[in-house]
């Protein structure tokens, strides 16, 4: 409670914000309000926005005025909470990936900045479980936390002008996935088949905030595989 | 059936937005002037968030294959039915194989057409708005191109479609562009910038640069000066927040803006003033203006009672 502040973001939003840094303990009492939040269901809160640090509550001032909505969220983090593991409230996601090759142009001078062979820029990047802290700032994209530092590689000089969906990539020390096909700048050192965003699914966003997401390596048959019935599952989609 | 004999420099369909989904990365899109969308939809017999098409700066040429009921809100782009003067900010029926024509606008920068059933796309994530970043929504996920065919959905309501009627004088904004007035709710990041930075940022004329879309206005004028760096650790962002980059140059986020960011956020345009800049284009004046919390609240207070009202005139307008 006593690091908690309270912020105006315009007369329809509300920040409550944990703390300053990218922290899983910091995280989960995010996602944790988020939770109590929709559990509560109050009327006039619109929807609510996890980030690394704070939660963004936007509402409706006419039905909740603000000073109802605050003393809201201060009930609820007053409220015990049982002690939760980092992601214990998510799901853990599996994303195949095809390192290497075309569509991991840039595996080879991630493991040549960092003084590794290719095979253990793999064998680093496929071993933890990744935090997604947050989705955003496009559809889909997860923020992951807990990659090595013995992988963290600049972003390129100057960025591609299209990145495929799919694409795995480190920038800084932080690794991530483009749920869109888009420009960006981020080093790619694999794809996955899977979706992470697509409007028609059951599940148009295959990540939330708080699940975990391990990567794990496939070859080029068990790639095309997974992309074959990603792609009958959206021909059918289309066809119903 | 509405065929697009040609598109406009920008037209897209849009609604009041698709909610609920920016915990996952989703901007909420819709009409980036809300009200002008929904004076368009009351007058012409439609809830107030129904889809509508929005055109920007050059409107398009339309023709009807069948008889509609439709109403125009926002930017005066010199409307003609059939090569008359359709007028603004007002509702009136198209015969079948009529043909509305849009040119640019003198000033502001936006118009809605709405037409009595609603613009019938199927909706995406319960939103009909075009997001065209991600090809989500609208006609393919893209904006309108010549020879799109538009599907007029159900009439909410029976009967014989009304005469031309007009929205009452006093529930028409003053006409759009030129030099606005923003009011700004301080926060969330103020405490970052220096305090001859706040004093500029609303002292200072501001100019719409050629960088303006759906998803930000860029403005220029003097640097708005931060205590220390400019970036803060990626939090959320929602339309109305003013993000200042370390060049000092304040960004308004709008209906498309991308749900995280990671610059500090001087203020926020209040809700209500927000359709003021999306009316402005390149070259417009923008001032901002401090304004309590209170004033804030009454401003939408206001906006919903316009709604109200437009809708005790127009009772066959649905809920």
């Amino acid at each position: 409670m006593d690091t908690v502040r309270m912020l105006v973001a315009g007369e329809q939003g509300l920040i409550v914000e944990f703390g300053n840094a990218i922290d899983p303990v910091v995280n989960a009492r995010v996602l944790r309000l988020a939770r109590a939040m929709a559990a509560r269901g109050l009327e006039g809160v619109l929807e609510t926005v996890p980030t690394y640090r704070s939660l963004l509550v936007l509402f409706d001032p006419l039905v909740l005025p603000r000073e109802r909505l605050a003393s809201e969220v201060e009930g609820l983090l007053a409220a015990p909470a049982a002690v939760e593991a980092p992601g214990a409230g998510g799901n853990t996601v599996e994303l195949p990936v095809l390192y290497g090759g075309e569509f991991g142009p840039d595996l080879a001078f991630v493991a040549q900045h960092n003084g590794l062979s290719p095979e253990e820029v793999i064998s680093f990047h496929s071993s933890p479980a990744y935090l997604v802290y947050m989705i955003g700032f496009t559809p889909g994209f997860p923020y992951l936390g807990g990659m090595s530092s013995r992988l963290a590689t600049p972003r390129l000089p100057s960025p591609r002008v299209k990145v495929p969906p799919g694409s795995v990539g480190i920038a800084g020390n932080q690794t991530g996935v483009y749920p869109l096909e888009s420009p960006g700048g981020w080093r790619l050192i694999g794809r996955t088949p899977l979706r992470l965003f697509d409007v028609d699914a059951e599940r148009p966003f295959l990540l939330a905030p708080g699940d975990l997401v391990r990567f794990r390596p496939v070859d080029e048959e068990e790639y095309w595989a997974y992309l074959q019935v990603e792609e009958i599952r959206a021909f059918e989609r289309r066809g119903r | 059936m509405i065929i697009v004999l040609s598109p406009g420099f920008l037209t897209t369909v849009q609604d009041e937005g698709r909610r609920g989904y920016r915990a996952f990365g989703m901007p909420y899109a819709g009409a980036m002037d809300r009200y002008s969308l929904a004076a368009a939809n009351l007058l012409a017999g439609n809830p107030p968030g129904a889809a509508a098409l929005e055109m920007t700066l050059t409107g398009g040429s339309f023709r009807f294959e069948e008889a509609a009921y439709v109403a125009l809100c926002g930017a005066d782009m010199g409307a003609a039915l059939e090569g008359a003067p359709a007028g603004n900010w007002a509702a009136f029926p198209a015969a079948s194989g009529a043909t509305l024509s849009f040119g640019p606008a003198a000033r502001g920068c936006r118009a809605y057409l709405a037409v009595r059933g609603g613009i019938e796309v199927p909706a995406v994530l319960g939103s009909r708005s075009t997001y065209t970043r991600a090809g989500v929504g609208g006609v393919g996920g893209r904006a309108l191109v010549e020879g799109d065919i538009l599907r007029i959905g159900p009439a909410p309501s029976a009967g014989p479609l009304p005469a031309r009627r007009s929205l009452p004088g006093r529930l028409v904004p003053p006409p759009c562009g030129g030099e606005v007035r923003l009011r700004v709710l301080p926060g969330p990041q103020e405490e970052m910038f220096a305090s001859d930075g706040i004093d500029t940022f609303y002292s200072s004329p501001y100019k719409v640069t050629d960088r303006n879309d759906r998803m930000g206005y860029r403005l220029e004028g003097p640097a708005v000066r931060h205590k220390g760096g400019a970036d803060i650790l990626t939090d959320a962002l929602a339309p109305g927040a003013v993000q200042v980059p370390g060049d000092g140059m304040p960004i308004v986020m709008m209906a498309d803006c991308q749900t995280a960011g990671g610059y500090a956020k001087i203020g926020t345009v209040i809700g209500a003033d927000l359709r003021l800049l999306a009316q402005s284009r390149r070259g417009d004046a923008v001032h901002f203006l401090q304004c309590p919390e209170k004033e804030a609240v009454a401003a939408l207070r206001e906006e919903r009672a316009a709604y109200a009202a437009i809708r005790e005139r127009f009772p066959d307008a649905g809920e």
